[in-house]
């Protein structure tokens, strides 16, 4: 057991508390502010079974995005597809091997280069595109850059130097079980090392960031809402409050 | 004519994408309310004079801030998720006629997300010059006012957006913010004012309302030699109309309140207007306030109670539309006091298009053989409501009853119209004559789409639902080259090509001395 494996564990148990506490306090947000008023976009569905299927397409298929931009939708997908099909590979990591992953397993293999793929289209963008150029902050990039660092890393592993993924497997195996990290710890390879510091600062900056919109979409009424409003009344709690004391205004109300 | 460029057109149906530029629009924004106008809404007007701020306005600016945002999921979530992908950039036809960098949707959310993002967030807070972060500066507000009034809410980038960031909800947001810190807008504030006090947008009050009906029969009258009511204040009716104030007066939208009244006539169902909701359009929405909103619209529901109705229908306005389909349920419902048999409410096509079906109107088409027709599909009601029992009603009702009464008719585009549909510049609180040359550059794409059609098609005529859509182009348009009167409504065509066979209306004129007999 190395120090590096010491604090690599502690470092993903750090990270995994943040993304999912992290992530859980955004939702609770979400999930706990009203939306006062019914503002789907129309045409849009008038069932919630509609609904499921209008969120599906645009979660699964990027139907708005696909209308508004090609070849921005297609290197996004690319992007997205990809990195699913990465981390299902990645699963082998923390469950038993079984058909179905052992199958998987070459797609997820060769994802990593069409991930990075759409992932230089997409960065290609906000340098040759101006209006793209213009809206495009730091962070935007550097977004971008460590997605990147994380598949080239990840490529190399597979690629170029080949990586104890046994012992890295027994490493998370025992960081699930409480075992303090397996018996051996990781392998002290430079690349893997760097690959895995990557992924835990993903994890970090994922809740205080853009990357948000995965759990945020579902949250979008324009997106999830019924468009049934003269079917049936749809009143939040503070506007039902204002009714409930005949007041006009939200500063008359009596708390 | 201007001290600006008119966008030159090419026929060709769309429009180049221009290269982003800087500042192109930057201004000082609209005329700013006066204290009188903010104190009618309820806003604060503790400043002095219009241009000048609120004590404390950063404090309260920020306090508005948190309010809305723990007030409105819409706004939360959209500050929060937008990636910066840039699918929306090259959607608003603000962007498209002036290139002003900050008329791109997301950087014009951006104005206000930069504040979120500085004020309540993690990143913004430690690290405000990497996710780019400002503080919130006088500087900030008038941006703030000058760019959140060259957005007409027409929710096209809302369409475009992978996750439906609407920038219409974040420019009403700003603008209820900057209503609370004394810059709220002149034009809005001053006619919700006077919707408040007189009970319409344009301030006509009841005596005007009834001599202008009296006229409108007598010029049926001579026009087709039979009576046709135009019926206010009469309880007992069947239906309350609520038709936006300027179909009283202004052109084209009076022949659309002919062509309603011809339709009632001729469907021998008894309706009345009110002289209590003689507007339907609703501005409280353009600037944001939930309970202006809802005050605005409890008129309605008083008219209705008072007038003893059954049914309420709306005339052709896209925002009141999207009010009255989306909204009024939740602002000034329930209706259960009404016939639940029909929808509540419900919009005067969607009564048309039933009569139509139902053979009950008859028709004479050549009447318009004078025209090739197109149309335009309001904003709000393409993109904010429906018409019918499915999802799309609200695209095929309208070209249905144009259909039914004209020979000629030839769409746009199909990249502008439906839910793709080009705003005609002028909706959200800008058809004002202090933001003309944004009214005249926004126009730009749907310009260039109807030009297409003349050019190809022979298209001669517009016909338009929305009383915004109807005033400003028939302002703005003739820039381009246009007439005035090539901009038509839907029940204008429709009273042009309906056949009055009922000699006299059902509902008889009231005694005129009042006397109980």
């Amino acid at each position: 057991m190395t120090f590096v494996s010491i604090l690599y564990g502690l470092l993903f148990w750090a990270a995994t508390l943040i993304l999912i506490g992290g992530v859980a306090v955004k939702v609770r947000q979400y999930w706990n502010t009203p939306a006062p008023l019914k503002i789907p976009t129309t045409p849009a569905p008038v069932t919630q079974g509609g609904v499921v299927w209008r969120m599906f397409r645009e979660v699964v298929f990027f139907q708005s995005l696909f209308r508004s931009n090609k070849t921005l939708w297609l290197f996004a997908f690319l992007f997205h597809i990809s990195l699913w099909l990465v981390l299902i590979r990645h699963s082998r990591y923390f469950v038993d091997m079984n058909e179905l992953l052992v199958f998987l397993q070459p797609f997820g293999r060769y994802a990593g280069f069409t991930m990075v793929l759409g992932l230089v289209g997409l960065w290609a963008r906000r340098f040759l595109v101006d209006r793209v150029r213009y809206i495009s902050a730091p962070s935007d990039h550097l977004m971008l850059a460590l997605l990147v660092a994380i598949g080239v890393s990840g490529l190399m592993m597979s690629f170029v130097a080949h990586a104890d993924v046994t012992q890295v497997k027994a490493f998370f195996g025992g960081m699930l079980t409480f075992g303090f990290f397996g018996d051996a710890g990781l392998p002290a390879d430079p690349i893997v090392l760097l690959h895995l510091f990557l992924v835990a600062l993903l994890m970090i900056i994922f809740p205080i960031s853009k990357l948000m919109h995965a759990p945020g979409i579902f949250f979008s009424p324009t997106r999830n809402q019924v468009d049934n409003p003269r079917e049936k009344r749809h009143v939040s709690g503070w506007a039902l409050e204002l009714e409930r004391q005949g007041k006009t205004y939200l500063d008359e109300l009596k708390k | 004519m201007a001290d600006y460029e008119v966008p030159k057109l090419t026929g060709e149906g769309y429009c180049e994408v221009p290269a982003v530029r800087d500042d192109v629009m930057k201004g000082k924004g609209p005329y700013i309310a006066k204290p009188d106008f903010q104190t009618a809404l309820h806003f604060p007007a503790d400043f002095d004079a219009a241009g000048s701020l609120v004590p404390n306005w950063k404090e309260r600016a920020l306090d508005k801030m948190a309010d809305l945002k723990g007030r409105y999921r819409s706004l939360q979530v959209f500050l929060d998720i937008c990636v910066k992908c840039g699918a929306c950039t090259d959607k608003c036809h603000y962007f498209i006629g002036t290139s002003d960098a900050k008329n791109m949707p997301v950087a014009r959310q951006d104005l206000l997300r930069k504040v979120y993002r500085r004020y309540f967030t993690f990143a913004g807070k430690y690290f405000p010059k990497l996710v780019g972060a400002t503080d919130l500066t006088e500087e900030v507000l008038a941006d703030w006012y000058n760019y959140y009034h060259q957005c007409s809410q027409c929710r096209r980038c809302s369409v475009f957006c992978p996750y439906g960031i609407d920038t219409a909800e974040i420019s009403m947001a700003a603008r209820e913010i900057l209503d609370h810190v004394g810059y709220g807008q002149k034009y809005c504030n001053e006619i919700i004012g006077k919707v408040f006090k007189i009970g319409n947008n344009l301030g006509l009050p009841g005596p005007a309302l009834f001599d202008t009906v009296e006229g409108l029969e007598e010029d049926v009258e001579a026009d087709t030699g039979i009576k046709v009511r135009f019926p206010l204040d009469e309880d007992g009716a069947e239906v309350l109309l609520v038709t936006p104030s300027a179909d009283f007066f202004a052109e084209p939208h009076i022949d659309g309140l002919i062509g309603y009244a011809k339709v009632f006539h001729e469907t021998g169902v008894t309706w009345t207007m009110s002289t209590i909701a003689s507007e339907a359009g609703n501005f409280g929405m353009f600037i944001g306030s939930y309970e202006t909103m809802r005050r605005v619209s409890l008129r309605v529901r008083e008219a209705a109670i008072k007038h003893k109705v059954k049914r309420i229908v709306f005339g052709e306005c896209g925002h009141a539309w999207r009010v009255a389909y989306s909204f009024l349920n939740t602002l000034a419902g329930p209706f259960d006091f009404l016939d639940q048999r029909y929808p509540i409410p419900q919009h005067i096509l969607e009564f048309t298009w039933s009569h139509i079906q139902a053979g009950n109107l008859q028709i004479d088409k050549t009447e318009n053989d004078d025209k090739v027709l197109t149309f335009h599909d309001s904003c709000n009601v393409a993109r904010g409501s429906r018409m019918g029992d499915y999802p799309g009603g609200q695209f095929d009702i309208p070209r249905h009853v144009i259909r039914a009464v004209c020979n000629n008719f030839v769409d746009m585009p199909a990249d502008t119209i439906h839910d793709a549909t080009f705003c005609c510049g002028g909706g959200g609180g800008l058809l004002t004559d202090d933001l003309m040359e944004i009214r005249v550059k926004g126009i730009q794409p749907r310009a260039e789409a109807l030009k297409h059609v003349t050019t190809h098609n022979g298209v001669t005529h517009m016909a338009a639902i929305c009383a915004i859509c109807k005033s400003q182009f028939t302002k703005v348009l003739p820039y381009y080259g246009f007439t005035m009167d090539q901009i038509v409504s839907v029940h204008q065509l429709v009273s042009n090509a309906l056949v009055l066979q009922r000699q006299v209306s059902v509902q008889a004129r009231p005694d005129e001395d009042g006397d109980e007999d």
